[in-house]
């Protein structure tokens, strides 16, 4: 069916448009706080997620000074510690542990799950596949809240006499589960449960939100096959949340019982002091199977998001398509099928029947496979593209740099032979960090300076971006490279010292190295804050479309209200990724631009789509008037 | 009064339902992975042996042909509403409330059948996971119960009719959707004792 767009030049606006949103001049409470636009909301995110990610940035380099300068005297970091810098000058053995927890709970679910997702699916769904807000606002507003009060609690936990939790972020019981077993197992654990539960209801109710948000708000014209990859990835991550997030709240409230109530979910035959406790018949490898139900899962709940923006960003830098549009729709669906069958390889030295033990290994290998299908089709995009170093461009490559290199050791880990000799060290740590922590960042950093035109109108200083990126890139490489040889050689993590003992001192100066580099790392984050405010305040002003994208938030004004558009919802008749189409008055063609006004460039097949909508109408025509 | 025109393809639009009974059917999801989560975990658990057998209180039975009642109850209030016989809607919504406040009062005696009997919250897991379970899913038909009252008061107001049944089909799916949980879950626990 064709459609006449007939302009008649006279102010024609439309209904639907002041019905219900457009302007709701609100207070500085409804605007800011309690608001339901998700724009708002996304920056709630971000601005939480940022201060998540300097405290538990922060908490590392504490931890880095104990193992890289074992001998130094800490005196000087009294004025915050306190209590938690022992007489002699040195950190507290169990303050260790607490630091090593809260810095993996703080970055796997406070900065790479909600200061990721909630930034960026709440951003920008709406935005690209053309909704004036989410599914439901108030919902949405819900989950930030949820977040936040998580966040108070576990923030608060941070100060508690007898510290924050200290059993590690995956809190396996016995030690999680028995106050007495060290100081972080008493109220700081119960807190640390407390505010989990809370984020799990945060992050359903954002992902019950994305997902309904992305399957019926689209505008005309936006079909599956159409919509940007951010968006699939984004929709993939919701849907693993959903199914995932509901399995550590079931393992978290058995804790829970086991702790306060006297339950034997996952205690059994436990003495301590010689003296048998009355918890009989649990078992604590019950835990980690459900743990870690939920936990393979949730480091793709971290990735997917920021390989999502990097491909949107890969593609518009590069002014190409993406090479396989439907490959690395394909490979994330394969990922996020896999990641939940194969969350025993995490447990291969928990006594399980090795037998079993191949099957997991069979599977976690197969990840490789459509990991290994994206950073092909990064590569391919790049490849002979008319490649645009923009700071969001260096971060999505560095992220494609991290899921190769952390990616690769993810293969000898997945084997579970091998994984005898490398469980629990550092070789682990330096695997999950650069294919997980850094390569989410990174993807996290791309997106901030790539669509902070359009979160706050205004460009980033440029140059700073590069030294923020040059820094952190080489810095990140020189904290985790080193830790494979520390891993190979036998070094476990969470211990609190190596010196105790001749053999172990070996690596001294690469621990030091390693402690170096981290500092120069988080010290480099500091560029980017100050950018990132200032920027926010004084940056130039940001033209409709600065990398002249393709995709929908681009047509949006500068400054978008409430409801995003004004005036009609654009339609959208393209892929998002008609870049350098040969043919092309420019390099790149919006997705609201008809086929019909791109005769230069159509292909045949595009043309033939002009044709059959116009014969097959029923020779009706519909006269849209638009303003213009 | 200028006038240009130009001929564009039309944009089809995209397929797409009640996004709040979506966002329904997806939280159905997530309390089917909970509960997904421990039964697998008893099973799980059950293998390991040092494993309490016991009867599961007989009162169990009652309470699921109870929700089972309800269940009818609640499609009798949505037909009803369907063809605006709004009396008799009032009348099965509240008999729904009253069956399902009826359901949470038996769980809670079944507990005190399962004490008899000498099988406590704290104690073996066989008997805990049951207690863990049953309140679990109690405290959904509570959240299901409040939703009947609001059901209710929308109802008293002519805020739901057959014009307006998407709230009434929400209620209906979630009580369906607690009722057939529960006696999945009955089931499970009978089988895998």
């Amino acid at each position: 069916m064709a459609t006449t767009d007939i302009h008649l030049h006279q102010d024609v606006h439309h209904h639907d448009d002041h019905e219900d949103h457009e302007h709701h001049e609100g207070n500085f409470w409804t605007t800011y706080i309690f608001s339901q636009d998700h724009k708002v909301i996304a920056k709630q995110f971000l601005i939480t997620g940022i201060f998540w990610a300097l405290l538990g940035g922060t908490l590392s380099v504490i931890f880095r000074l104990q193992l890289g300068f074992p001998d130094m005297n800490l005196d000087w970091l009294k004025p915050v510690l306190g209590g938690w810098i022992t007489p002699e000058g040195k950190l507290d053995p169990e303050f260790y542990l607490a630091l090593v927890t809260m810095h993996g709970t703080i970055m796997v679910f406070f900065v790479l799950t909600a200061g990721l997702s909630g930034t960026f699916s709440n951003f920008l769904i709406p935005l690209q596949i053309g909704a004036r807000d989410m599914a439901s606002g108030f919902m949405n507003m819900l989950s930030y809240w949820f977040f936040f009060l998580s966040s108070v609690i576990m923030f608060i936990s941070l100060f508690l006499e007898t510290g924050p939790a200290g059993g590690g972020w995956t809190i396996y019981p016995p030690l999680s589960a028995l106050p007495q077993a060290i100081k972080g197992s008493g109220l700081g654990m119960t807190m640390w449960l407390v505010a989990m539960v809370f984020f799990i209801v945060s992050s359903l109710l954002g992902s019950i939100n994305y997902i309904t948000t992305v399957i019926n708000m689209r505008t005309k014209g936006m079909s599956f096959t159409r919509m940007p990859l951010t968006i699939w990835a984004f929709f993939f991550t919701a849907i693993i949340g959903i199914l995932s997030f509901p399995v550590l709240f079931a393992a978290a409230l058995l804790l829970v019982f086991d702790r306060s109530f006297g339950t034997s979910f996952y205690l059994s035959d436990i003495y301590i002091g010689g003296e048998a406790l009355a918890h009989e018949g649990g078992s604590p490898i019950l835990f980690q199977h459900l743990f870690w139900f939920l936990g393979h899962p949730e480091v793709y709940i971290v990735l997917l998001p920021a390989l999502g923006l990097s491909s949107e960003i890969i593609a518009t830098n590069s002014r190409k398509p993406i090479f396989g549009y439907k490959a690395m729709i394909g490979s994330m669906l394969f990922i996020a099928i896999l990641s939940f069958i194969v969350w025993a390889h995490h447990m291969f030295v928990t006594g399980m029947n090795p037998f079993l033990g191949s099957i997991f290994m069979l599977l976690t290998l197969i990840i490789a496979v459509p990991s290994a299908v994206k950073i092909f089709n990064y590569v391919t995009t790049l490849w002979k593209g008319n490649i645009h170093f923009t700071p969001g461009m260096l971060f999505s490559i560095g992220l494609v740099s991290f899921f190769l290199t952390g990616g690769i050791t993810g293969i000898f880990l997945g084997n579970s032979a091998i994984d005898i000799q490398l469980h629990d060290t550092y070789f682990v740590v330096a695997h999950f960090h650069l294919v997980m922590g850094s390569a989410s960042f990174f993807g996290m950093m791309a997106g901030v300076y790539h669509w902070f035109p359009k979160f706050f109108g205004r460009m980033v200083n440029p140059t700073l971006g590069y030294i923020h990126f040059w820094l952190t890139f080489v810095g990140v490489y020189m904290v985790f490279f080193p830790m494979h040889y520390i891993g190979i050689a036998g070094f476990p993590r969470r211990y609190y010292s190596w010196t105790n003992f001749e053999t172990f001192s070996g690596f001294a100066d690469l621990n030091m190295l390693v402690s170096v580099a981290a500092i120069v790392t988080l010290s480099a984050q500091f560029i980017f804050l100050f950018n990132f405010f200032y920027s926010m305040f004084r940056g130039r002003l940001a033209p409709a479309n600065p990398w002249e994208s393709t995709t929908l938030e681009w047509t949006t004004p500068r400054n978008p209200g409430h409801g995003n558009w004004v005036g009609e919802i654009p339609s959208v008749y393209r892929w998002p990724y008609d870049y350098s189409k040969p043919g092309a008055k420019e390099d790149y063609i919006p997705q609201n631009i008809p086929y019909s006004e791109t005769p230069e460039s159509n292909l045949p097949h595009e043309n033939e789509l002009i044709k059959l909508e116009t014969l097959n109408g029923d020779g009706s025509i519909v006269v849209e008037g638009s303003k213009h | 009064m200028a006038l240009d025109i130009k001929i564009v393809e039309e944009a089809q639009k995209p397929l797409g339902m009640n996004p709040k009974k979506f966002g329904l059917w997806l939280f159905m999801g997530s309390v089917i992975m909970v509960f997904a989560a421990w039964t697998s975990a008893y099973l799980v658990r059950r293998a390991d042996g040092n494993w309490r057998v016991f009867e599961l209180p007989s009162l169990f039975w009652i309470t699921s042909a109870i929700i089972l009642v309800s269940s009818g109850t609640m499609h009798w209030a949505y037909l009803s509403a369907k063809k605006d016989n709004l009396e008799q809607t009032k009348l099965a919504i509240s008999i729904t409330s009253l069956l399902g406040v009826a359901f949470l009062i038996g769980q809670f005696l079944a507990w005190g059948e399962m004490v008899q009997h000498n099988v406590h919250f704290v104690g073996n897991p066989s008997g805990s996971f049951v207690y863990v379970i049953s309140w679990m899913h109690g405290l959904h038909i509570v959240s299901g119960v409040v939703f009947l009252l609001i059901v209710l008061v929308a109802t008293f107001q002519y805020k739901v009719h057959s014009k307006r049944i998407s709230q009434m089909e929400m209620c209906t799916t979630y009580w369906h959707f607690l009722d057939a949980l529960w006696l999945y879950l009955f089931v499970f626990l009978l089988l895998n004792r």
